[in-house]
């Protein structure tokens, strides 16, 4: 029984940083149906920016005072991503919003090598594995035997925070109304009078702050992070999109949160155990696929304009 | 060898009359060379000798010392003459331990026709690729730290060994001498009895997994469970957790320092204070920082015995030190070291009356076989299989932030 907690507690964590990525996705998706590849990396991007703010900016010492310098960072790391994220969408996406929907797709694996290799040669010591801070924020909660890592709490709860303020957000807010209206049909929605530029330009945003976010909380919790994180979590991000629904915030969370405790509970229960964990994720994702194509939570058949 | 630089510098001295050559570096202080100076005769060209090791990725430290060890054997070499007539090139190829980019860097290689023999790789992995391109085309290739048993004797290994290419030779020991020297200190010597083992997945994580079971049941230890973590992965709190309740009390792990170093320290804040053990390719001071304060105590073991502690070693600590003061050698810089002279060395024999062509390939390679020769890692030679005479282990521990051997040895095999 302790095991089976402490799994999901595990799991739990790595489907809350999961859905953070996912909602960047899901909502590019959503609103100009590119699947943004290069998102993982904006991520790993956030991540290597608050590095560098504690490494360079941040004054000794403070470096100590976690309520001081976790702000500062995930701050750094999420303007950072954005940043990298508004460049992009300027310079590669922007140009090709009317070309076929693949040129798009690939260009944005092409963005994804770049970033990951400029970060490897630019920044200094990334060709391996490096440390990151957390030493302002260590220990676990014991509830019982089961462990529950701060960090990993923290993850959670930022994790399910976030996506509720975002869902109000665009359920609530003027943007919010514009955003769900671009998606819906852009040319009706200039129409309307809203600028779809600026609406797409603040989705990127939106999606690449909780990016950057999770990328600074992950670091935080896992201790290291290099240039390849964004990958793996980016391809789990995607496929919590996709299992959620893309398209839908809930969807990308709970996707999220799904794969997350399909990869610890397959790895402690089902054949094979650790060795095919990644093997069930794709089982499930493909099992749910099956019966709802359009995902957990997507909507059935949208016309797409 | 005295000898030949005497000759060799008479050669030079003559050839220095009908030609002053290009090679005109001026490095003050080495006047090893009475007569001729630095000068050697190298009018019958160019030959390269080409590494492949990853000089990008996680395995960075251990590839750079490598390819900085060949480079000093290769510079050496052409200080003193010792291949007549030819000026030696270092040519590093970078593999970013992948064996796709091996097999490139292996095929670009091999179509030169003056690259005499490859120094290289440092994973079992991607030697696998590289060894059928350069047996191909006869190329010589020595490693310095590949230990997958099966690269020299074939999957059977432990049954029914096969030499497989008869270009391939190491100069260190292998995972089937690593796992149970592993074995017999973590069950033996530290009285681990309960033990849970962890592999990456990868040919020289899984191997060395799979010897050091063997010994370590046939002393008496329990292997709780066997698990695998994915090459990529930085979270491990799902394999963390399955063993957990197992309540071992040590780990050992088949894999590399990048992901062995967040694993154990990741291993410690659930909750399980044992040490993580595992090969050579843990034993990096990038380890301890990546595991952080929670390493003291990790164990490893290693090919080769540390250079500082090897009389042989002390001359090619001092050059190393000058010739690249700013990057260390590494776990394998020794037997780079080594590897690269036997190859020079064996090439030197080789066209001591002959000039370099596709048909001295066959003389190169049945000259590294019988190389024999005294190096910085101690006796350097080549068995039947192209696998080390010279079974050194040593097994490290981590100490204040840093791997510390604490004992050494040959292998029982």
């Amino acid at each position: 029984m302790t095991t089976l907690l402490q799994q999901l507690v595990y799991g739990l964590i790595l489907g809350g940083t999961v859905g953070l990525i996912a909602l960047g996705y899901t909502m590019v998706y959503g609103i100009v149906q590119l699947i943004n590849f290069a998102h993982g990396e904006i991520f790993m991007v956030g991540a290597f920016g608050a590095l560098a703010t504690f490494t360079w900016v941040i004054p000794e010492g403070v470096k100590g005072t976690w309520y001081i310098t976790l702000p500062l960072m995930v701050i750094a790391g999420a303007v950072v991503s954005m940043v990298i994220a508004l460049i992009i969408e300027r310079l590669a996406y922007k140009p090709l919003r009317n070309a076929p929907r693949l040129a798009p797709l690939i260009t944005a694996l092409g963005v994804s090598v770049a970033l990951k290799e400029a970060v490897r040669i630019w920044y200094p010591g990334a060709t391996a594995p490096l440390p990151f801070p957390k030493e302002f924020l260590t220990g676990s909660i014991e509830l019982g035997s089961i462990l529950i890592p701060k960090t990993g709490l923290l993850i959670i709860v930022v994790a399910v925070v976030l996506t509720v303020l975002l869902q109000v957000y665009i359920n609530t807010s003027r943007m919010g109304r514009a955003m769900r209206a671009t998606a819906q049909d852009p040319d009706t929605a200039r129409l309307m009078g809203i600028n779809p530029d600026r609406t797409i330009v603040l989705t990127f945003a939106i999606g690449a702050v909780l990016a950057g976010v999770a990328g600074v909380l992950y670091g935080v919790h896992i201790n290291n992070i290099s240039i390849d994180i964004g990958f793996q979590n980016g391809i789990f991000a995607f496929t919590a999109a996709v299992l959620g629904g893309i398209g839908s915030i809930r969807g990308a969370v709970i996707g999220g949160f799904v794969i997350g405790l399909v990869k610890t509970i397959a790895g402690q229960y089902f054949p094979g155990g650790t060795q095919y964990d990644y093997v069930w994720i794709f089982v499930v994702l493909i099992a749910v696929l099956v019966f709802r194509p359009q995902g957990l939570f997507g909507e059935t058949e949208r016309v797409r304009a | 060898m005295r000898k030949k630089v005497a000759t060799a510098a008479v050669l030079a001295a003559g050839a220095l009359l009908i030609a002053s050559c290009s090679s005109n570096k001026n490095e003050g202080g080495s006047s090893g060379n009475a007569a001729g100076g630095n000068q050697c005769d190298t009018s019958k060209g160019t030959l390269t000798i080409g590494v492949i090791v990853p000089l990008t990725g996680e395995l960075t430290a251990l590839g750079v010392g490598i390819r900085n060890s060949a480079d000093l054997a290769v510079s050496q070499a052409n200080e003193k003459c010792t291949v007549k007539g030819y000026k030696l090139v270092l040519d590093p190829q970078d593999d970013e331990k992948n064996p796709q980019k091996a097999s490139q860097a292996a095929t670009k290689l091999s179509s030169d026709p003056n690259v005499v023999g490859v120094i290289g790789t440092l994973n079992s992995s991607t030697s696998q690729n590289v060894q059928p391109i350069l047996s191909n085309k006869k190329i010589v290739q020595i490693s310095p730290a590949n230990t997958g048993p099966s690269l020299t004797r074939g999957e059977q290994y432990g049954t029914a060994p096969k030499r497989q290419f008869e270009n391939y030779f190491r100069v260190c020991a292998t995972d089937d001498n690593q796992g149970p020297f592993a074995a017999k200190y973590l069950v033996g010597k530290a009285g681990k009895k309960k033990i849970a083992v962890v592999a990456d997945g990868k040919t020289y994580g899984e191997g060395l997994a799979n010897e050091f079971t063997t010994k370590a049941k046939s002393l008496g230890a329990e292997i709780v469970t066997r698990e695998k973590v994915g090459e990529k992965d930085t979270d491990f709190s799902g394999v963390i957790g399955k063993i957990k309740p197992l309540a071992p009390d040590a780990v050992y792990y088949g894999g590399e320092y990048g992901a062995a170093g967040p694993f154990s320290k990741q291993l410690k804040e659930a909750g399980l204070q044992i040490p993580l053990m595992g090969g050579d390719g843990i034993v990096d001071k990038t380890y301890a920082q990546l595991a952080g304060k929670a390493s003291e105590g990790d164990l490893a073991t290693s090919v080769g015995a540390p250079a500082e502690t090897l009389p042989e070693a002390k001359a090619f600590i001092d050059a190393y030190g000058k010739k690249f003061p700013k990057e260390g050698y590494s776990a394998y810089g020794t037997m780079s070291f080594d590897a690269t002279n036997a190859l020079i060395e064996a090439l030197s024999k080789t066209l001591a009356n002959a000039a370099w062509g596709e048909d001295q390939r066959a003389n190169l390679i049945k000259n590294v076989q019988d190389y024999k020769g005294k190096g910085a890692n101690g006796d350097v030679g080549f068995d039947q299989y192209g696998d080390s005479t010279n079974k050194l282990l040593t097994v490290y521990q981590v100490k204040d932030g840093d791997f510390k051997n604490i004992e050494t040895g040959q292998a029982d095999k």
